[in-house]
């Protein structure tokens, strides 16, 4: 198994949980669970180097019609639960950019959608979990009680123990497909315009962002924002079929390519505002449609990076990191754009806060690609903004401290079997012996 | 509505075929070992859209306990449209060969427990004239080879019962499918090393459904393994005796 994002180069070895029973034995050899691998960088591979795979504890336990209330296995993916709930007239309130994750992998990072502004991250709507230690102890917890337990494990990478079920609270849905309206904007300023007016009556917004665009056009990208119809719910059951089989041997994501894309993709809307009514998968999860995207990036892989910064001087900041980005003449295929919200989750590692996010991948490159993460970073902190976990894998340890002062207390929830890649980096249980390691 | 009977049912292959069912609204009867799991997998499929899961606990080799476990699925789900047995045991080739206690207990769970349910569950299809019998055979089955020809022996003699069921039910109306699955990822295969041959339980529930469905007699699963299989079978004996498969 290696990350999304493509790490590390020696895949790591995977033991299966077939039946809750399994785990704990198994937690003996493995030290962190993993569903379905889509962290892009290093905060789902296991510091021991033996991860287990929680994708078949896929189980619904109990759906309530009349309260909208799911009880299901850890393995269970969000794409099981729409294809199920969907024409029963649920909807997950949050939704990442991927159906494939697993619920387990949505709560240890705490994602979020393209109504954060509404609904806050996916630990909002977690009303219980249910958390195996390695010394065999079983914790249930809610926002009620063990709440600290509660409190840790949202957002909580996976350390504090195997999250074996949860309680989701669902949300009634009024129709299968959405209502979208597009609107190109020629800058930043004007996304923020468009944030502030469009929060108040749509329930989905998120903006694609010219990355490479320099000067005049810096900023500049579509605004789509959606709200639900009322009609047939129906979710289709199969995708594209399109598929990445296998990783090209050159990949064709390089500067011109880039460019190329990025050019043609804001041009392909001519008119200021169009309007469309599309099923929630195109909405939600565009990539979705070609399985496998991340091979387009080759063997050597890519890098993520997403942000918050705050909201008062996000147009400054949300500038220099287009501008730092451009000046590297590196670009990402998708750059994207979004304000959050105030809505506050139980997580304490949580990375959603108040503020603009931007999210940029990078084909790998080695130091060139290094270099431009740390100068993105050094924005974001001199903002006084946060990196997302889930995506990264190259935070500084100062940053990771500042933007998360809750660790030190997160620290003591931590299961001692367990540990990441990222855990190792940014949370070493005692800096002394990290240093002599 | 249809009425599903499952045998083995918290295996892999069963279990998602039972999903299968359960998503179209089918009532469900599942037979397994281990009640626990039993009850897992009864609140999955309710979710998933069963019409009714029931079940029972169910010990292949308790041969007394079958005409009873089949009284039971009939009376819950009132008529047996779709019987699939799926339990087995893959034992280790070099432990079975030299233990008979082994190579019976193999020959017990893969094919007699197999022909014992099955005589309890004809006549009720044959009465009715419908109905369509899946069982889980191997493509082990096909030839005899060092690496596994203790469970391929049960396998291949299970094979051969069904194909002479599958004669004698032909003209009642009752199909009768043998499915022989090439490598899957499942509990069973959890210790061996996966290459690019393997296929997914939930690829096989697929194959089965629609083999049922179409009333097909014997199905390689994933379908390359009817050429893969007929190139062994084809090869000279003289030759292949020789061969380290």
């Amino acid at each position: 198994m290696r990350s999304w994002g493509g790490l590390p180069e020696q895949p790591q070895r995977e033991v299966h949980a077939y039946w809750r029973e399994d785990v704990l034995p198994l937690m003996a050899e493995a030290g962190l669970a993993c569903g379905a691998g889509r962290s892009y960088g290093d905060c789902g591979l296991a510091a021991n180097g033996v991860l287990l795979n929680t994708q078949q504890l896929n189980r619904f336990i109990n759906f309530d019609d009349e309260s909208g209330v799911l009880h299901c296995e850890s393995g269970v993916t969000l794409d099981d639960i729409l294809r199920h709930l969907v024409p029963r007239g649920w909807i997950l309130p949050v939704l990442p950019g991927t159906r494939f994750v697993t619920v387990g992998g949505a709560i240890a990072n705490d994602v979020h959608g393209k109504n954060h502004h509404r609904r806050g991250s996916f630990g909002c709507h977690v009303l219980e979990l249910e958390i195996l230690r390695s010394d065999g102890e079983l914790v249930c917890c809610s926002a009620d009680s063990h709440s600290d337990w509660f409190q840790a494990s949202i957002a909580g990478l996976g350390l504090t123990g195997i999250i074996l079920s949860a309680k989701l609270q669902l949300m009634p849905l009024s129709g299968g497909r959405l209502l979208a309206e597009t609107v190109r904007f020629d800058r930043l300023d004007e996304f923020f315009a468009l944030s502030v007016e469009s929060e108040q009556n749509y329930e989905y917004t998120v903006a694609w962002v010219d990355c490479l665009a320099q000067g005049t056009g810096l900023g500049r990208g579509h605004y789509i924002r959606a709200n639900h119809t009322v009609g047939v719910l129906d979710y289709p059951a199969s995708t594209s079929g399109l598929s990445v089989p296998f990783y090209p041997p050159f990949s064709p994501v390089n500067r011109w390519t880039l460019k190329l894309f990025n050019t043609l993709y804001y041009q392909r809307q001519q008119a200021r505002l169009r309007c469309s009514e599309i099923p929630l998968h195109s909405y939600f999860f565009p990539l979705d449609g070609i399985a496998n995207w991340n091979r387009l990036y080759g063997r050597r892989g890519f890098r993520q990076f997403q942000c918050v910064v705050p909201l008062d001087t996000a147009s400054y900041s949300i500038g220099d990191l287009l501008a730092c980005t451009a000046a590297a003449g590196e670009g990402s295929l998708l750059a994207v754009l979004k304000t959050f919200g105030a809505v506050e989750s139980p997580g304490w590692l949580s990375f959603p806060r108040p503020g603009a996010t931007l999210a940029l991948d990078f084909p790998w490159r080695g130091a060139s690609t290094q270099r431009l993460l740390g100068e993105l970073e050094a924005v974001v902190v001199a903002a006084g903004g946060a990196l997302y976990p889930a995506k990264d894998a190259h935070m500084s340890l100062a940053g990771f401290q500042q933007a998360y002062p809750l660790w030190e207390k997160f620290q003591s929830f931590r299961d001692p079997a367990l540990s990441s890649l990222m855990a190792q980096r940014l949370m070493p249980a005692d800096n002394a012996s990290e240093v002599s390691a | 509505m249809t009425g599903i009977l499952v045998i083995g049912a918290c295996s892999a292959m069963a279990t998602e075929t039972a999903r299968l069912y359960a998503q179209q609204g089918a009532s469900i009867f599942l037979a397994a070992r281990n009640e626990e799991r039993l009850a897992a997998l009864t609140a999955d499929l309710q979710v998933r859209g069963a019409e009714r899961v029931g079940s029972a606990v169910f010990e292949a080799l308790e041969y007394d306990q079958h005409s009873g476990l089949v009284q039971t699925a009939r009376e819950f789900l009132g008529d047996i449209d779709v019987v699939l047995v799926a339990h087995g045991s893959l034992g280790e080739q070099t432990e079975s060969a030299a233990s008979f206690v082994l190579t019976r207990q193999e020959f017990e769970i893969n094919a007699l427990s197999v022909m014992s349910l099955l005589s309890h569950v004809v006549p009720l299809l044959r009465e009715r004239s419908a109905g369509s019998i899946a069982v889980i055979s191997s493509v082990a089955g096909d030839r005899g080879r060092q690496s596994n020809y203790v469970y391929g022996a049960a396998k291949g003699a299970l094979s051969i019962y069904l194909q002479g069921l599958r004669n004698e039910l032909a003209s009642v109306g009752v199909s009768v499918l043998t499915v022989k699955p090439g490598f899957v990822d499942t509990p069973m295969t959890a210790h061996i090393a996966k290459g690019s041959l393997w296929a997914s339980p939930e690829d096989i529930a697929r194959g089965i459904v629609r083999g049922i469905e179409r009333g097909q007699d014997v199905l390689y699963l994933p379908w390359f393994w009817r050429y893969i299989m007929w190139i062994i079978r084809m090869i000279p004996e003289r030759l292949f005796k020789r061969l380290s498969l």
